[in-house]
């Protein structure tokens, strides 16, 4: 087994997040894992991105070589094709496509879809609406994390698992709205596999 | 034993505590960051009474470690790469006074530049100073050469460089941890004048350093960090420093390199090693994170070894970190690339976040300024030098810590008046006091923004070294009362702010601004400004 994940979005849209519970997950089965993330002058605002490795033999290199990444999970849409070097022929992207606009050269949000909708393997939901009726606005990146779990061969029990381990300190309803954000996710996505 | 997924300055972090030390000392600095706040959040670390708080800058940290180290325990002093410029001076001789406890010296790299203005290899500073190097390839090695480096501190009583990049720094791995030691007794060296380095002292101590260096060599060929794996295809030979050689086993994965490969992480070099890998191959290829400064090595000035590649020859780009597809191409295998980004993705450079101070700041500065000819401001480290970038394009130049005071200084002596400089209050602290003590020495025609958002913005929102006492410095170093000013960065007072920036511009001499209300971050966090400013509505 191995998958090879890139995460992406800007800075405070929370990627580490998802990060850590499909870690947290991974390594509670026992498979391999290395992360990289980016911290310092880039998180301010900034477009930020993670490499995210699982495998079950032993993992090298901490970044992902390009064209060989298995999944883009995006929190933004724009940034989701930033990382297209990465991504491999067969691989998915799996996106919000709720643009976060902090730049004035923004393009036009048709454009950024018709883009994304012309690569094969592509999921776009508005997990800001979804993660909006689960409770928090706060919780898109769980819901893009739902919907990129049934490609991650980790047993959906084990990701449910990971967000009580990691968000059990802050209280059960912040657990609970993180579970209903990723379920809805899984949700969606499972329609339109 | 426990197993921890941690990052790489986490793993350091950690088997610091379990290795015992007794002290850690650092200034925040991208990559380093998350070493010394990970022992300032332990448990652990608070039960052993670990000291962990930041200090004011890296001279400070690396002379407050020597001197743990003098008094027999153990420290720790972590820094980025050019905070090991601002420590340059306690490190190199530090390497001639030796160690009593045992220190680390941890030097964190930042190849390609993600968060630093250089990507300068402090393997060359320790090669310089002339000490033990250690240069873990994972989170693994990191814990491991921390025990090791510690050892071999005290064995030798010399100081140990661990030397990693960024990528290690900020990944995350698996990592075992070993059992924890105790702490050293308080112990002073066997020899009182060990550490006054008086020129008859030094030179006798200088001497020993370099009879140490064989013993160092020794060590890197023993201590099994450095090793040599066979491989049949003897065409080429690979030698592969730190992150250099995962790069280099990601393109082969389980079947392995065909080639014979040096994975190098301990220096000084082992000779034994190098020489049985350049006897053996017909062709060398260095991967090395960082400067080509093996291969320069091993080139000679004349360089008529003819058979080496690497960064000198373009087989590798002369900067920037490495990856698995430059690994890929230097080894002559498929390169692989996905789709291109479609043109219609554009930057999205890092920004002041909305609600910054520093916006307000810069808008009152802008304003002002732009009845003057343009290219006179002088601004520092910090979030600020964001400053530069549109839309704001408030300031000319962002060098090293402090130089925004001392730099506006020369440029007004050689008449451009007036000169501005912007600083943070925390960079103030780490390097402006002094150039602020010139300016005084000298009425020199400069207005100083010190930007005081209470806080270590740039790496995180750590304490600040000035907080709640600008004022009181800069009165003590001279500057007259009636030109300190506290002003607050919000739009409400922008005519006023204007006013007086207007008012110090024109006077002949020192004067200091100091804008305050905290960082909008560390609001968020703390719910309060503590600055006793405003929160922006």
């Amino acid at each position: 087994m191995k998958k090879d994940i890139i995460l992406a979005g800007v800075g405070g849209q929370g990627i580490l997040s998802i990060a850590s519970v499909i870690g947290v997950a991974a390594v509670n089965i026992g498979l391999h894992l290395k992360q990289a993330e980016v911290h310092g002058m880039s998180q301010r605002g900034g477009d930020v991105q993670s490499h995210l490795r699982l495998s079950d033999k032993i993992i090298y290199s901490d970044l992902i070589p390009f064209g060989k990444a298995d999944m883009i999970i995006s929190v933004e849409p724009m940034e989701s094709l930033r990382y297209l070097p990465y991504l491999s022929p067969d691989g998915w992207i799996i996106t919000n496509d709720k643009p976060f606009v902090n730049i004035p050269n923004y393009p036009e949000q048709e454009n950024v879809m018709k883009e994304l909708s012309a690569r094969q393997h592509n999921i776009a939901i508005d997990a800001d609406k979804i993660a909006k009726e689960s409770g928090s606005l706060r919780s898109a990146n769980m819901v893009i994390l739902g919907a990129s779990s049934p490609f991650l061969d980790i047993d959906y029990g084990k990701l449910e698992e990971a967000i009580k381990i990691i968000f059990g300190r802050k209280g059960d309803s912040v657990v609970n709205v993180n579970l209903k954000a990723m379920k809805a996710g899984r949700g969606i996505a499972e329609k339109k596999i | 034993m426990q197993r921890l997924v941690l990052l790489g300055d986490e793993a350091i972090a950690q088997a610091a505590i379990d290795a015992g030390i007794s002290g850690i000392y650092a200034y925040p600095g991208t990559p380093s960051t998350e070493i010394t706040e990970y022992v300032q959040h332990s448990k652990e670390a608070k039960e052993k009474g670990i000291r962990a708080s930041w200090s004011t800058n890296e001279k400070t940290a690396m002379e407050a470690a020597l001197g743990m180290s003098y008094a027999g325990k153990r420290s720790m002093v972590c820094m980025k790469h050019v905070g090991l410029n601002v420590a340059a001076d306690p490190f190199v001789n530090s390497a001639i006074t030796g160690a009593n406890g045992g220190m680390i010296v941890v030097a964190a790299d930042d190849p390609s530049m993600h968060s630093s203005q250089n990507e300068q290899d402090s393997r060359v500073l320790g090669k310089f100073a002339m000490i033990p190097i250690l240069e873990p390839a994972n989170q693994q090695e990191a814990y491991d050469m921390v025990h090791y480096g510690f050892e071999i501190s005290e064995k030798y009583k010399i100081p140990v460089m661990l030397r990693i990049t960024t990528r290690l720094a900020h990944s995350r791995a698996g990592v075992t941890r070993k059992d924890a030691k105790g702490q050293n007794e308080l112990s002073l060296p066997k020899n009182l004048t060990q550490f006054v380095l008086l020129p008859a002292i030094a030179r006798r101590q200088y001497k020993d350093l370099l009879k140490n260096q064989d013993n160092f060599r020794k060590e890197a060929e023993t201590s099994g960090f450095n090793h040599y794996y066979e491989g049949k295809d003897k065409k080429l030979g690979i030698i592969a420093s730190g992150l250099g050689y995962n790069y280099l086993m990601e393109n082969y994965g389980e079947n392995g390199c065909p080639h014979p490969v040096l994975k190098i992480c301990q220096y000084p070099m082992p000779l034994n090693l190098l020489k049985k890998i350049s006897d053996e191959c017909e062709e060398l290829l260095l991967l090395e994170e960082g400067a080509p400064m093996i291969e320069e090595l091993l080139r000679g000035i004349l360089d008529n070894g003819g058979k080496i590649k690497g960064r000198l020859d373009g087989t590798v780009p002369r900067d920037g970190e490495l990856n698995p597809n430059i690994a890929a191409r230097a080894l002559g295998l498929t390169d692989t690339r996905g789709d291109d980004i479609p043109s219609l993705v554009v930057p999205r450079p890092p920004s002041l976040c909305a609600g910054c101070p520093h916006i307000d700041s810069y808008l009152d500065l802008n304003a002002v300024l732009a009845e003057y000819t343009p290219g006179r401001v002088f601004a520092d480290i910090g979030c600020y030098t964001l400053g530069a970038l549109p839309p704001y394009n408030s300031v000319n130049s962002c060098v090293d810590m402090g130089a925004s005071i001392t730099m506006a200084k020369g440029a007004s002596e050689a008449g451009l008046t007036p000169a501005v400089a912007v600083i943070g209050d925390s960079t103030f602290t780490h390097s402006g006091i002094t150039g602020l003590l010139d300016c005084v020495n000298d009425n020199a025609h400069v207005t100083i923004f010190i930007l005081d958002n209470a806080t270590t913005g740039m790496t995180g929102g750590q304490t600040s070294s000035a907080y709640g006492r600008i004022e009181d410095i800069c009165k003590g170093v001279g500057v007259e009362e009636d030109h300190i000013h506290v002003i607050n960065p919000m739009k409400r007072y922008h005519e006023e702010n204007m006013k007086l920036i207007q008012k110090e511009l024109s006077y002949d001499g020192v004067s200091v601004i100091i804008p305050r209300r905290e960082c909008i971050q560390t609001i968020g966090k703390k719910g309060k400004d503590k600055t006793g400013g405003e929160r922006p509505k």
